[in-house]
């Protein structure tokens, strides 16, 4: 690590980790509150009742209880032994999050937010999904408390997750078909932005990924870190020691943040996020708003931004509906600014590649979204040779994308 | 100039006991050309003031309507640049009507805020309303909107609190700019007695006149509001008539369906005092 401040930034080097966000929701220069005056006041309530739930033991007792017998935690850490030979170099572990009750690390998400929903008195429940898996963990919650949900999705999106569709209606939510611009998840979160804006009386909109206005990305990394929690614990005692290596995929970065944070303090240990190069990051069709963005403002937060030179938003592509998302969440602008974790990128290609290479060695079928990481891994595991360690974040299970993935490899089921 | 140009509309609006007509287009919609000419039409047809939409591919807080004149505009060749290319022709022709940009954070933060504070300034603009940079945000380019004369409006809406209130109508400038319902553009206009309240706490905190809009369609609409506040915005009805034109084939008669539609709402906000004391 260098003290040298990165070149073209405000960003400083912090003293500890922890302290970010600021009081005004920074991460160094990242993050902030850009939002319509409207949400204003309730961006402000939300932040103060996070602030009482996280000192409220009772807060923490229903979000524990529910996090291990309703979703299944801890989920297991699992030396990849086949995956590990295969590549020849570091020992691989995954962290099994595609374990979780709906598949995938979301849904310990929906539960933190939920329940302060609840706190707050809010009667109706909306949330942006790409993917789905976020839509699904949301309507799965609501529906265990009754709490009725609507789910923005891009038209482009229902269309390539279909199973994720009817999922989310047998759970009782209503889906809301978006088809301004691309359909897809900006233009969801968009519409889910609107909603909250004419509905913010009675309405809780349960963000799906460490982004919007602040506490957003706040309190979505602290209801993740449980991830990241487990792995420390888990990594010790299995192999006695801290890992070289962390790795997860980033969308918009939740999954990521979750498993990195709690290592953060932890100087030894590397952190590799591995953003969606779509068809090559030097083409326009890619997701990586880290490799190939720049500095701006959108949904409620300043971070890197796929933009054009006018500042209109560039749509992202990607294999994975989950990582098609132009921007990033503002903590992972700071990690990267300040050098404290570094991105690659990982092309479809070999997003596919690694999805049919884990499935075929583990009997892991992966989502497309951690068969990114994955195909990193393969590298990082050569580069680091036999005496590595890396634990990679297994972030979400594959069923959602079989049919996608059939699809591309030209068959049909 | 600038903010002034502003504040004596105010004025001689208020002198006349009468609100005064804001009217809002999007820029470069449908194309550069009828956009001018567009602009043109709506001074002549009576607004005092025009807010002219900086076009961006995600407007989160603005309804149907301006979304897609945003997204034609953008398709047209619109732009932050083209939006400031379109204030300085109008204001070599129109020295003075207020002219003020409206739109999303991003262009402006891509241009650079004192890059665009410079070039706004060169345009002729009066001032500038970013939907997304709240009191907590919008420091960095206030200051460098302030140091050429340009004002920057604040937006207040039904969800301001009283002590909020203060904190929004203390860093506002030239006006300040109430919502009347929670909600995006568009959508369905407050209750007459819920905007009525919440421009009475602007007033109570703000030396600054007060300016309604958001929901505002109809020549009636228009005449209620323009009984309770300094100022009646008027948009989406507006970008409407753009969208009719294309829809006919014939974008350019968008001039004149602009020009009868913004006669009439001006009438309407000029003669609603008058008409309210003869009943
Ligand atoms: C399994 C899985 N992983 C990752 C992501 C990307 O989101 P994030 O970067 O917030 O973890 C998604 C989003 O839908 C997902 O479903």
């Amino acid at each position: 690590m260098t003290n040298a401040a990165p070149s073209g930034s405000s960003t400083t080097r912090p003293n500890t980790w922890a302290q970010w966000p600021d009081a005004n929701g920074r991460f160094g220069a990242f993050g902030g509150r850009y939002v319509a005056e409207t949400l204003m006041p309730l961006v402000l309530d939300l932040e103060q009742e996070y602030i009482r739930a996280k000192a409220d033991p009772k807060f923490q007792e229903e979000f524990d209880w529910l996090l291990e017998h309703y979703v299944g935690r801890p989920s297991p850490m699992y030396y990849a032994e086949r995956l590990t030979k295969h590549f020849g170099g570091a020992k691989i572990y995954l962290k099994r999050d595609e374990l979780n009750h709906t598949g995938a690390h979301k849904i310990n998400n929906c539960i933190g937010q939920v329940l302060l929903a609840r706190r707050m008195g809010k009667t109706r429940i909306i949330a942006e999904t790409g993917a789905g898996q976020h839509g699904v963990a949301t309507a799965t919650i609501c529906a265990r408390f009754g709490l009725p949900c609507v789910v923005f999705m891009g038209e482009t999106d229902v269309e390539r997750q279909k199973p994720n569709v009817f999922r989310m209606k047998l759970l009782g939510a209503e889906i809301v078909p978006v088809s301004s611009d691309t359909g897809t998840l900006k233009d969801a979160m968009n519409e889910a932005l609107r909603d909250w804006v004419t509905n913010v009386a009675t309405t809780f909109y349960v963000i799906g990924t460490a982004a919007g206005p602040h506490p957003y990305p706040m309190l979505v990394r602290d209801f993740q870190s449980v991830i990241g929690r487990e792995a420390r614990e888990q990594i010790l005692k299995a192999e006695g020691r801290l890992p070289d290596v962390l790795v997860a995929a980033i969308g918009g970065g939740s999954n990521a943040i979750g498993l990195f944070h709690p290592f953060l303090e932890d100087e030894s240990v590397k952190m590799i996020g591995v953003e969606a190069g779509g068809h090559g990051v030097d083409t326009p069709m890619h997701a990586a708003s880290l490799t190939g963005g720049l500095p701006g403002i959108l949904h409620g937060n300043r971070t890197y931004l796929l933009q054009d030179e006018d500042g209109q938003i560039i749509d992202a592509h990607s294999i994975s509906a989950g990582l098609d998302y132009p921007g990033i969440g503002p903590e992972h602008a700071f990690l990267h600014e300040t050098g404290r974790a570094t991105y690659r990128t990982c092309t479809d290609k070999e997003a596919l590649e690694a999805f049919q290479l884990c499935t075929r060695l583990e009997g892991i079928i992966p989502a497309l979204e951690p068969a990114h990481a994955l195909a990193r891994v393969g590298d990082i595991a050569k580069e680091l040779g036999k005496d590595g360690l890396i634990v990679m974040n297994m972030c979400g299970r594959g069923d959602k994308d079989i049919f996608a993935v059939a699809g591309h490899l030209g068959m049909k089921i | 100039m600038t903010a002034d140009r502003i504040s004596a509309t105010f004025a001689a609006c208020a002198q006349n006991g009468r609100a005064a007509f804001v009217a809002y287009l999007m820029a470069a919609d449908p194309d550069i050309e009828t956009s001018y000419l567009n602009l043109v039409a709506l001074s002549e047809a009576g607004a005092d003031i025009i807010e002219l939409g900086a076009p961006f591919t995600d407007p989160m807080a603005d309804g149907v309507a301006i979304q897609k004149a945003a997204l034609r505009a953008l398709a047209a060749g619109g732009s932050l640049t083209v939006t400031l290319e379109l204030a300085r022709r109008f204001r070599s022709v129109n020295s003075k009507t207020p002219l003020i940009v409206m739109g999303y954070a991003n262009p402006i933060h891509r241009m650079g805020f004192a890059a665009f504070a410079r070039a706004a300034a060169e345009a002729g603009v009066d001032g500038v309303i970013t939907v997304d940079l709240p009191p907590e945000e919008d420091a960095p380019l206030r200051t460098e909107l302030a140091a050429h004369g340009l004002a920057v409006i604040r937006l207040a809406t039904p969800t301001t609190t009283e002590k909020r209130m203060e904190t929004v109508a203390n860093g506002s400038s030239g006006f300040v700019y109430y919502v009347s319902v929670a909600g995006v553009t568009g959508a369905g206009v407050g209750a007459e007695s819920d905007i009525s309240a919440g421009v009475e706490r602007a007033r109570r905190i703000s030396k600054l006149p007060v300016a309604v809009g958001f929901g505002v369609r109809t020549p009636e609409q228009a005449a209620v509001f323009a009984r309770i506040s300094d100022g009646v915005v008027v948009g989406s009805a507006l970008v409407e008539e753009v969208r009719a034109a294309v829809e006919q084939g014939d974008p350019g008669s968008s001039v004149k369906r602009i020009s009868v539609v913004a006669q009439s709402l001006s009438n309407a906000i000029a003669s609603a005092r008058a008409v309210r004391s003869v009943h």
